[in-house]
């Protein structure tokens, strides 16, 4: 099974659109790893470094509602995907964004405001890392490896079993 | 209980639903363009599927960065170009014959009522202005269509959107769906169809009917959607009349897929249109739409006039009945790019061009371009476009710089004042 977790990066924004995860100046390139430097590169989020070197370390992305708006390109999840980023969190995505996350075999987890906020309440904390259990559905953050947040959550049937299976082709390819 | 446009479409094109809630439909139409499908062609080399599930299901064109810009972009499009030869796929449009996507592909009959249209494009959703389910969709979904001829959706739910009274002089559609856009916000309709009724809708051209369905994503939505009718036929009857006895039977036919009266949506918004005025966006999201009079003699530095949402031959003739023996503002640069070679054509024969060019304005050949900052017409930092596109986000036309948009009547009005003009004041 795979698994889903470690650093955060926490982008305490709503509507983040795909142009600002990755801009359309970059999507010449024919290979993903080529959007590596350029991730979040023109996000507008006040005290935001797109070269700091968390964002780098973080494998998992905190954020607000409609998160991925706008543009269908894949390569914004492929520039979370290719910065070691393979699950995001947020109050809600736009439609396409989610779906191409999952297609990648990529974790897009929608939690109610409440929990959410819970959860950006300890972006503060020094060494904050989680870890996701696909299997129970649970998502638990660590301080210093003692668990200080813990929540459920639920995804679909087809997006969890896209997660599983490593994503929509393989997944079309054996079945239709 | 009756059902919408977009469940008889999903009805007609269930192929299975391999968990509750996700419908595999069977797709008429894969469309395709430079930009997000040569990551799928080499995907399908490196996993040795190189071909597709119907060649005359597929149609291709360069339209993002044409002519190519730099050795990326020419590989981009040699990928795109080498497949398409390679898999037989004859609806591929490239240089002389290429345009933006969203208009060329009406423009060819692409599109019919009752299809299901996918392309790894966000404002797909401008097909549904023909009684289709048009959807943007990411690359991999793309590949998957390409290959198999399939694509997966949660069944979307309906809001239903009246359209009535009628519009003020200087009023278009483009400012009909920012204001809709302002009402949903930028995720009102995530997840939902669009579906655009009432008088002012069925007084509505295709071209302008695609103008409000095209920024259906702007609002979230996955696609805006037009019932069927007389007008609809019009425009594709050079395609369709030889299956057809006459226009009045092809209505008839295409009443098939007008949603029921007893249909259920998840909500009715009825605008009633009298009132409305020329609007632009300020900022950032799309949904931060203002009263031009209320925004104020903001100064800009570019006007263009040109994309999937406003690049048409009306859309030009509005514009150019304006710019018409006036001259853009000392300072202000103007653009026009015409949506599609024939839309090109057309404005040349008719004079626009012209008009365009006397009075500053350069023309470009037909292209996605500075919409999205890629080529011909990028900003620099600081500066202000009054543009008639589809989106504003930051970095959009180029890092720094703010779209506001805008009809190409406000659009055409700002050029000559060089500050956002009311059109009605010029």
């Amino acid at each position: 099974m795979k698994s889903f977790g470690g650093p955060l990066l926490f982008l305490d924004r709503s509507d983040i659109n795909t142009d600002e995860i990755i801009p359309a100046k970059y999507l010449t390139e024919v290979s993903k790893e080529a959007l590596k430097p350029h991730l979040l590169e023109d996000l507008k989020l006040e005290g935001f470094d797109p070269s700091a070197p968390s964002i780098k370390e973080a494998r998992v992305v905190v954020t607000r509602s409609n998160f991925g708006c706008g543009s269908s390109r894949e390569h914004a999840p492929w520039a979370l995907e290719v910065n070691g980023i393979t699950a995001v969190i947020a109050e809600s995505f736009a439609r396409i964004f989610r779906q191409n996350m999952f297609n990648c075999g990529m974790l897009a987890i929608e939690l109610e405001k409440e929990t959410l906020d819970k959860l950006f309440s300890l972006q503060s904390k020094e060494g904050l890392s989680c870890e996701i259990d696909l299997e129970k559905s649970q998502i638990q953050c660590l301080e210093n490896g003692t668990v200080i947040f813990s929540t459920s959550y639920s995804v679909d049937e087809f997006g969890a079993t896209l997660v599983q299976s490593g994503g929509w082709v393989d997944f079309a390819d054996s079945r239709y | 209980m009756g059902k919408t446009i977009t469940e008889k479409i999903f009805d007609a094109h269930c192929v299975d639903e391999p968990f509750s809630g996700t419908k595999v439909l069977s797709l008429d139409a894969v469309l395709c363009h430079e930009i997000t499908t040569p990551i799928a062609i080499t995907d399908l080399m490196k996993r040795g599927k190189d071909r597709v599930f119907d060649p005359t299901k597929i149609k291709a064109v360069i339209d993002h960065v044409t002519p190519s810009k730099d050795s990326k972009s020419a590989t981009q499009a040699k990928i795109l170009r080498d497949w398409a030869h390679r898999n037989n796929i004859t609806d591929f449009f490239d240089i002389g014959a290429n345009g933006v996507c969203h208009a060329l592909f009406p423009e060819k009959g692409f599109i019919r009522p009752g299809y299901t249209v996918i392309m790894g494009d966000s404002h797909t959703c401008t097909h549904g202005a023909f009684g289709a389910f048009a959807a943007g969709v990411g690359t991999t979904d793309l590949e998957v269509g390409i290959l198999k001829g399939v694509c997966a959706f949660r069944k979307p739910e309906t809001i239903k959107v009246e359209l009535c009274g009628s519009l003020q002089e200087g009023v278009y559609a483009k400012d009909i769906i920012l204001e809709l856009i302002r009402q949903l916000t930028v995720n009102g309709a995530t997840d939902h169809i669009i579906e655009l009724h009432g008088p002012v809708v069925e007084a509505m051209d295709m071209e302008e009917r695609m103008t409000l369905c095209n920024m259906a994503i702007e609002a979230g939505g996955t696609s805006g959607v037009c019932m069927p009718d007389m007008k609809t036929v019009e425009y594709l009857w050079p395609f369709i009349k030889d299956d057809y006895e006459s226009k009045e039977q092809a209505t008839q036919a295409f009443t098939q897929w007008h949603s029921d009266s007893d249909a259920s949506y998840a909500k009715t918004i009825t605008l009633d249109v009298s009132t409305l005025e020329p609007v632009a966006t300020d900022g950032f999201k799309p949904d931060n739409v203002k009263k031009i009079k209320e925004l104020g003699a903001r100064k800009i530095d570019q006007v263009y006039i040109g994309s999937c949402t406003n690049g048409r031959i009306s859309d030009l003739r509005i514009a150019a009945t304006i710019v018409s023996g006036t001259a853009l503002a000392p300072g202000v640069r103007g653009i026009v790019s015409p949506a599609t070679p024939a839309i090109y054509k057309q404005a040349m024969e008719e004079g626009l061009l012209a008009s365009f060019i006397n009075a500053g304005y350069c023309i470009t050949n037909p292209t996605c371009g500075a919409c999205l900052g890629m080529s011909n017409g990028v900003l620099a930092e600081g500066e202000v476009c009054a543009s008639t596109t589809n989106r504003n986000f930051n970095g959009r036309m180029g890092k720094g710089g703010m779209v506001h948009l805008m009809s190409p009547a406000s659009a055409a009005a700002s050029g000559i004042n060089g500050y956002l003009t009311d059109p009605r004041d010029v």
